[in-house]
């Protein structure tokens, strides 16, 4: 995601209201397209095939993780159980313990998250409205540093964080990715697109300049915040290569770690136990999806995004 | 964190001044102030702008010069030095050698073997992902008006799972014999291939997976854009005798060029870096047929050649960079 747009003609402020119109444009068109809708029967047949194709894999994923290995290994491969059971998710958690990784994984990505909602708006916000020295400065800085891929910085941050002694911990885990260029210039995109009389009229009031950011200005983030917010969590819940060379003792894996060590290790053979520990890294994520996914797309829609 | 939080909520009491002198605050930022008084407080209303302004940016600064700028830095230090691991105890006993890592990354038989695996991947992988994503986005936005959220959520599945997951999924789907994918070739009588073990198609295998995983996000930039192509224009379009493909092809695709450009950057970006499929599909094998850039420069970073994997990093950002900017040159003059 992170990359482009530096040479966007980025902010022109009040060029299109604070963020709603775009969406609310739309509605009139769709109401009239439907107009067809009754010769359209056959798209959905093909979204259907589609979905099924795209889904195929989860469907199986969770119906695999009940099956016993015997079936597992049978060619061809069955689709429903024949014998559902629990066993492979008791066994995730009693004897792997799952329920640590699980914990690891969500405390390093709600701090992560928390992180860059915070920060990046604050500087998002500092940069989008506010004049002080150093602004091109640091905005340069943060859009070229868009555009260098991870694996750049990677040996270096390695390096930082083992001389460091966090090496096998989790602030170890977390410090590098408590704020990103992208999340800056996520918000600074949205905010310039709020009106900046909302300043003037804080100011009129007598309200401090932070007061401002906080009490009136973060409130109308909501669709930026929650995009931010949702790519930050998944992002940090998926990442794997870091905290697969940090984390070096058992009680420090989050869980694509875990899985990744165990679909490897002495448990390969063992096929239900890794669909069982596929689908618990899956659920989480579609839970938080599912309750944001609405201001989500809004946010990708009303964002510099696309 | 909670310390940070608190500096952000109180108000800066003590600076404020009392709002009397209100009327005139509006125009405090305007060049042309209005007389000395005007300059004054224009004068205090921009130190104290400066001040919040600084406050709100230094915990990221801070932050992001330890994490990010300080690590880039490093690297472009590192790719001309001979560092390896066990200098890293002793970082004064390096030596600077120019650009011989670059030479020699340029010159190791399988580091041009990846990048050619890795423009395969780009070549056919980006346009596969694009087509499929646009696609699915048109038929999403125009085709249907019912279980749209259904679709859509069934579509993004892919991008918010756990390429971990993914890879277990995918590597019982890929099997051969008894695959998923190879029995319901069956059904129609083709045999499919030992997918992962076949190094003529083991890059296919990773290409359709990626697709298949990252298509998702495209279609949701799309979607955005596509709503902000007026409706008027394809009523008038439609009046004139046009059909749905040249509607879609002179009034859609030239609209959606801004977004185009974007989904297909971004994408061609995640696709030059492409890592996490070789990582846990294939370790970069059979024979290497699905080693890429990235892969190899983690494992020349997993052998303790730090200096020669930040030089190897530092030849796929120039590449990203040009590649980005031929992009930005191809779609944008034509607008």
């Amino acid at each position: 995601m992170s990359v482009d747009t530096a040479p966007r003609p980025v902010g022109k402020p009040g060029q299109s209201g604070p963020s709603g119109p775009r969406s609310r444009d739309s509605k009139p068109r769709l109401g009239m397209v439907g107009s067809s809708q009754g010769s359209k029967w056959w798209l959905y047949v093909i979204l259907t095939v589609a979905l099924v194709a795209v889904i195929a894999p989860f469907i199986w994923m969770v119906l695999g993780s009940f099956k016993n290995e015997g079936e597992l290994r049978q060619v061809p491969p069955t689709w429903l159980p024949e014998s559902a059971s629990l066993d492979n998710y008791t066994q995730l958690f009693d004897k792997l313990s799952f329920g640590q990784f699980f914990t690891n994984s969500i405390v390093v990505a709600v701090v992560v998250t928390i992180g860059n909602l915070v920060f990046c708006s604050m500087l998002g916000y500092a940069l989008a409205m506010l004049d002080f020295k150093g602004k091109r400065v640091i905005f340069v800085a943060v859009m070229t540093t868009l555009m260098i891929p991870g694996v750049v910085t990677f040996v270096p941050l390695f390096v930082l964080v083992a001389n460091a002694g966090l090496i096998d911990s989790l602030p170890g885990l977390f410090l590098p990715f408590l704020v990103s260029p992208f999340g800056v210039f996520l918000m600074r995109q949205f905010i310039l697109g709020l009106p900046k009389d909302l300043l003037d009229a804080g100011r009129v009031d007598g309200a401090g300049e932070l007061r401002i950011f906080w009490k009136i200005i973060l409130p109308l983030c909501g669709p930026a915040l929650a995009t931010l917010g949702i790519l930050t969590f998944l992002g940090s819940w998926n990442n794997f290569l870091w905290p697969l060379v940090v984390a070096q003792s058992e009680d420090k894996y989050t869980l694509p770690v875990a899985l990744a060590l165990y679909s490897t290790g002495q448990n390969s053979t063992n096929y239900g136990l890794l669909l069982a520990g596929a689908t618990v890294v899956i659920v989480p994520i579609l839970v938080v999806f599912l309750v944001f996914q609405k201001r989500f797309i809004e946010g990708i829609a009303t964002t510099g995004l696309k | 964190m909670t310390a940070q939080t608190g500096t952000t909520g109180s108000p800066t009491g003590p600076v404020t001044p009392a709002p009397a002198a209100t009327a005139g605050r509006p125009d405090d930022r305007s060049p042309h102030g209005a007389g000395e008084a005007g300059a004054q407080r224009r004068g205090t209303s921009r130190a104290r702008e400066g001040r919040a302004a600084w406050i709100l940016a230094i915990p990221f600064c801070l932050l992001f010069l330890a994490f990010t700028a300080w690590p880039v830095l490093q690297s472009l230090f590192m790719s001309i030095t001979d560092t390896r691991a066990r200098d890293l105890r002793k970082p004064f006993s390096v030596n600077i050698i120019g650009f011989d890592n670059f030479a020699k990354a340029l010159s190791d038989p399988i580091f041009r073997k990846a990048a050619a695996n890795t423009a395969y991947f780009v070549l056919v992988g980006v346009p596969l992902t694009l087509v499929l994503a646009l696609a699915a986005a048109l038929a999403l936005d125009k085709g249907i008006t019912r279980f749209r959220a259904i679709f859509r959520l069934g579509f993004y599945l892919p991008v918010i799972t756990s390429i971990v997951a993914v890879a277990v999924v995918w590597r019982f789907l890929l099997q051969d014999p008894g695959g998923l994918i190879n029995t319901v070739l069956g059904w129609v009588g083709i045999s499919g291939p030992n997918w992962l073990g076949d190094p003529d198609w083991s890059m296919p295998a990773l290409i359709i997976m990626a697709a298949w995983r990252n298509f998702g996000t495209a279609m949701i930039i799309f979607l955005a854009g596509l709503q902000a192509v007026p409706a008027e224009l394809h009523e008038a379009a439609a009046i004139d005798g046009a059909n749905a493909w040249k509607r879609f092809r002179h009034v859609t695709l030239p609209l959606l060029r801004p977004t185009m450009l974007f989904v297909m950057v971004t994408t061609s970006i995640g696709y030059l870096q492409v890592f996490e499929e070789p990582f846990v599909m294939t370790k970069g094998g059979p024979l290497n047929s699905t080693m890429t850039v990235s892969y190899y420069t983690y494992q020349q970073f997993g052998f303790g050649n730090y200096g020669l994997a930040s030089a190897m990093s530092y030849l796929i950002f120039v590449v990203i960079a040009i590649v980005t900017a031929l992009q930005f040159r191809l779609l944008r003059e034509r607008t």
